[in-house]
């Protein structure tokens, strides 16, 4: 098992967000989380990488319990991590946002350069020296995915990736997304767009309210319309 | 003509260092979010370091070989001191970042004393540019040729160091967004040690390169401070091209203000920050800042009437006070009247920081206009005694509004540095202006009418006012004027909707708290007999925020109980310490850290427990519920 959170519970001060959450990542598996607007997906994402102070639970990456590790050496265990908000940096250029995600190659993780990249997202390789400040919405989600990447991750995760996108770029992040998988990149990617997760994904989790609703195949997801109608916007 | 050119280059080569120095300020308030107060610290530590350094080793490499050194030693110590102090305070209020870095200012100032001694001393000349040249039939000093150079050499390099090494990018990124930099895999903790470490490097190059140039002495460090929160304030904090331009503006603006204003020549630094602060002001170079930072006082609404019972405590409180001298011989007397007159200077600040969430760097400057007020009445034109008091604060009040009008326009640490620089503009005005103030020498003989002259008197009348006064403001706060302070300190954007002019409300409050202070200064004139510039000065300022950060900025009384307190205290230790500095430093920085409630605070925080753990064992959880409910109301 690459990824494994048992029991995870959240708060954001009073607010209790996560309940018991627990869910698990293949090597080489592409797994969605599934939920609404506010259903918890990111405060997931974030409670893995430690980004949210008030946490309890286990979070096992690699056979290792990482949940008592600051965020940096969990991420620098191998776990990547790209947030929702995108958070490109705006007044460095493409070269300068990438630089600052470079790790030391991993021996159990594809080896990612800029070059290599760039074949991934063409885009991005015809602006290297432009401000992150100054593209579109869509060249940054690349961006930020790249950024990621250039640390060498054996696990991604990947919030919202279609969030906001042109169909056509949807379409170029899924053949990318799907790229990452066959280089060996396991992934965990939360959505919405249940098109855009039966695109990319072996399982799938469902969340609502900060409870997992639901576990299990694509296959056995489509079996379940009633499922999909009560958790999922369609 | 000629001497107008010297002028100009004597004016590029005091840019160097002021641009090292503020430089230094700005990367690590990039990254880190803190304006290192005791950047004029580590500014002097390096001059005194090169000093030994270069007196210790010879030659030509010995000596440049020195300062290098000499700043890498101080950066040393800068690493050490980030690790120990400042990993505990990142998170707190700007408020308590600038007053333990202030702290630890004060205690660098007794220890150069303790390891160089108290007297000025001479460097040794830097070898090869000992000589002058000749320019137009003027001399300039080689050496300062040799500084003109190195400033733009430097910020050069630092373009270099933040566009094409992998360090400079990282902290480029953790300038815009800290959180995501540690998402990537990068250890803040080491990247915000070698900012820090680098930014003293800096600061302490900038001062090892001065010591051919000037005498290294123990008060150098606030004045590089000043002159470069002026630059700051001026370039825009976080921009180094900006600290680059300000710190040559400011230095040919001093070198040519003696010409203009050969007395005071500081007025024409003020004026250009003036016009910069009105057109622009993040600075010539600096950017808004997108979200301001909460200010002290804004998380908790300490703010309600006294009920009957505290009225009456209060009332006999004043009523003891009150019988102090029927017991008390005239030395408690004239101890506890200059306790009664800083509870109404720490007052007046308490009423600026909590209700206003501003938090003045300069407050002793109205407080010392008040007392020059005084001074400049009774002697110039023979004033009676009420006339002065009434009228002395009246130059506090004029103060406070030309000041206050651009104070206010900004906010956070940007309002606390420019508070400071007009207190420092106050001071050296009374300092240079010898003819009219007396300047070092003060103003002497400055005697109460002869009803108050007893000090029981004096300490009634004294009493009187400053608890007339603390009740006004009080009364303030419920206003409906205390209500838009209040409403445009937690939200100026909500405040505005509901058509408040959150400015203009600012700026009111500023003038009536510097008024305050100016009275406080006019009856302190008349304790002392004299007046100094001393009272206009940043240790007063800074002891005042100590005052109201020891009793508690969150609570009602923290003022007052904090400057009793205070008070007390810095009488017995000065008594008692040559080293009251080191003492009063490292005071400050423990309460920063481990008490930031103060003792009111504290004290508050006690009674709470003890009352809640009382209620539950006495009654049933119901009832405890219904009872936190109430209080909560
Ligand atoms: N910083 C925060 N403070 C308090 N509550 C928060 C915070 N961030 C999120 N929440 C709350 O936590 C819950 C889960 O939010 P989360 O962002 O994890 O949802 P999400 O599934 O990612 O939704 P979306 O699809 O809109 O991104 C929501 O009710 C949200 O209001
Ligand atoms: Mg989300």
């Amino acid at each position: 098992m690459k990824l494994a959170v048992a029991e995870l519970n959240s708060f954001y001060g009073q607010a209790h967000i996560l309940f018991d959450v627990g869910l698990e990542v293949g090597a080489g598996e592409v797994v969605a989380l599934l939920g609404r607007n506010g259903a918890g997906k990111s405060t997931t994402f974030r409670s893995i990488v430690g980004l949210v102070a008030q946490r309890s639970g286990r979070i096992v990456f690699e056979g290792e319990d990482v949940s008592a590790r600051p965020t940096h050496a969990i991420v620098r265990a191998g776990l990547g991590y790209v947030p929702e908000e995108r958070r490109i940096f705006t007044e460095l250029t493409v070269d300068e946002n990438l630089e600052v995600g470079r790790q030391p190659p991993r021996r159990n993780a594809p080896h990612w350069t800029p070059d290599k990249l760039f074949t991934l997202f063409p885009n991005l390789g015809e602006m290297r020296r432009r401000n992150g400040g100054h593209m579109s919405g869509g060249e940054q989600q690349m961006l930020t995915i790249a950024r990621t990447l250039m640390g060498n991750p054996s696990l991604i995760l990947l919030d919202e990736p279609s969030e906001g996108l042109s169909p056509k770029i949807v379409e170029q992040m899924a053949n990318a997304i799907l790229t990452m998988k066959r280089e060996g990149v396991s992934i965990l990617v939360s959505e919405q767009n249940l098109h855009f997760a039966r695109l990319i994904s072996d399982r799938a989790y469902i969340i609502e309210r900060g409870r997992v609703r639901f576990s299990g195949s694509i296959a056995e997801l489509d079996a379940r319309p009633d499922i999909r109608d009560s958790f999922l916007a369609v | 003509m000629s001497f107008y050119v010297v002028q100009f280059l004597t004016g590029l080569a005091s840019a160097a260092s002021l641009f090292l120095v503020a430089s230094g300020l700005s990367i690590i308030f990039g990254v880190t979010r803190i304006v290192n107060f005791a950047h004029g610290a580590f500014y002097m530590l390096g001059a005194y370091m090169a000093f030994t350094l270069t007196e210790r080793l010879s030659g030509t490499v010995g000596f440049w070989g020195g300062i290098v050194l000499a700043a890498l030693a101080v950066a040393a110590v800068g690493a050490a001191v980030e690790m120990i102090l400042l990993r505990r305070i990142y998170k707190s209020p700007e408020l308590f970042q600038l007053l333990a870095t202030f702290g630890l200012t004060l205690m660098v100032e007794d220890l150069v004393v303790i390891l160089w001694g108290p007297d000025d001393l001479l460097g040794r000349r830097a070898p090869g540019f000992r000589g002058a040249i000749d320019v137009f039939g003027q001399n300039l000093p080689s050496y300062d040729l040799f500084l003109i150079v190195i400033g733009p050499v430097v910020l050069g390099a630092l373009w270099l160091l933040f566009h094409r090494t992998r360090w400079g990018v990282l902290v480029r990124a953790a300038t815009q967004d800290r959180d995501m930099v540690a998402a990537l895999g990068v250890n803040q903790k080491w990247l915000f040690t070698s900012v820090f470490a680098a930014g003293v490097f800096l600061a302490a190059l900038g001062g090892a390169l001065q010591i051919p140039r000037d005498a290294v002495n123990h008060t150098m460090d606030l004045r590089i401070i000043v002159d470069v929160f002026v630059v700051v304030v001026i370039g825009g904090l976080g921009s180094i091209t900006g600290a680059f331009a300000a710190a040559v503006l400011v230095s040919e603006l001093n070198a040519f203000g003696i010409l203009v204003f050969p007395k005071i020549s500081i007025i024409l630094v003020f004026l250009v920050m003036a016009a910069v602060l009105i057109v622009r002001p993040w600075g010539l170079f600096g950017k808004a800042e997108t979200a301001p930072r909460r200010t002290p006082g804004s998380a908790v609404r300490p703010w309600r009437p006294l009920t009957f019972a505290e009225r009456v405590a209060v009332a006999l409180v004043f009523a003891a006070a009150a019988s102090l001298p029927l017991f008390g011989g005239n030395y408690a007397i004239s101890v506890a009247t200059e306790i009664v007159i800083f509870a109404l200077f720490a007052a007046s600040l308490h009423f600026l920081m909590s209700a206003g969430g501003l938090a003045s760097f300069g407050h002793a400057a109205y407080f010392g206009l008040g007392s020059y007020g005084v001074a400049l009445l009774a002697k110039l034109a023979g004033a009676p005694m009420l006339v002065c008091l009434l009228a002395g604060p009246l130059l506090g009040l004029a103060g406070a509004v030309v000041f206050g009008f651009f104070a206010v326009r900004l906010s956070g640490v940007y309002f606390a540095m420019l508070t400071l620089a007009f207190a420092q503009i106050a001071w050296s005005v009374a300092f240079q202006w010898v003819e009219v103030t007396g300047g070092d020498n003060g103003l002497l003989g400055i005697w109460p009418a002869r009803l108050v002259a007893t000090p029981a008197r004096f300490y009634w009348l004294s009493l009187a006012i400053s608890a007339a006064l603390v009740v006004a403001l009080r009364v303030m706060v419920f206003s409906p004027f205390g209500y838009a302070l209040r409403a445009t300190r937690d939200s100026a954007l909500r405040g505005e909707a509901i058509g408040i002019d959150g400015k203009r409300v600012q700026w009111i409050a500023f003038v009536i708290a510097g008024t305050i202070a100016a009275v406080a200064g006019a009856l302190f004139a008349y304790l002392k007999g004299s007046v100094f510039p001393d009272s206009l000065g940043i240790s007063l300022s800074v002891d005042g925020l100590v005052m109201v950060l020891l009793g508690g900025v969150e609570t009602v009384s923290g003022a007052i109980v904090g400057a009793i307190v205070y008070k007390a205290l810095n009488i017995w230790l000065v008594s008692q310490t040559e080293l009251s500095k080191l003492v009063l430093g490292g005071l400050i920085i423990v309460l920063v850290v481990a008490f930031p409630r103060g003792i009111v605070g504290m004290a508050e925080l006690v009674v709470d427990r003890l009352r809640r753990r009382a209620q539950l064992s006495a009654s049933p959880p119901s009832a405890a519920l219904a009872q936190d409910i109430e209080s909560a109301k």
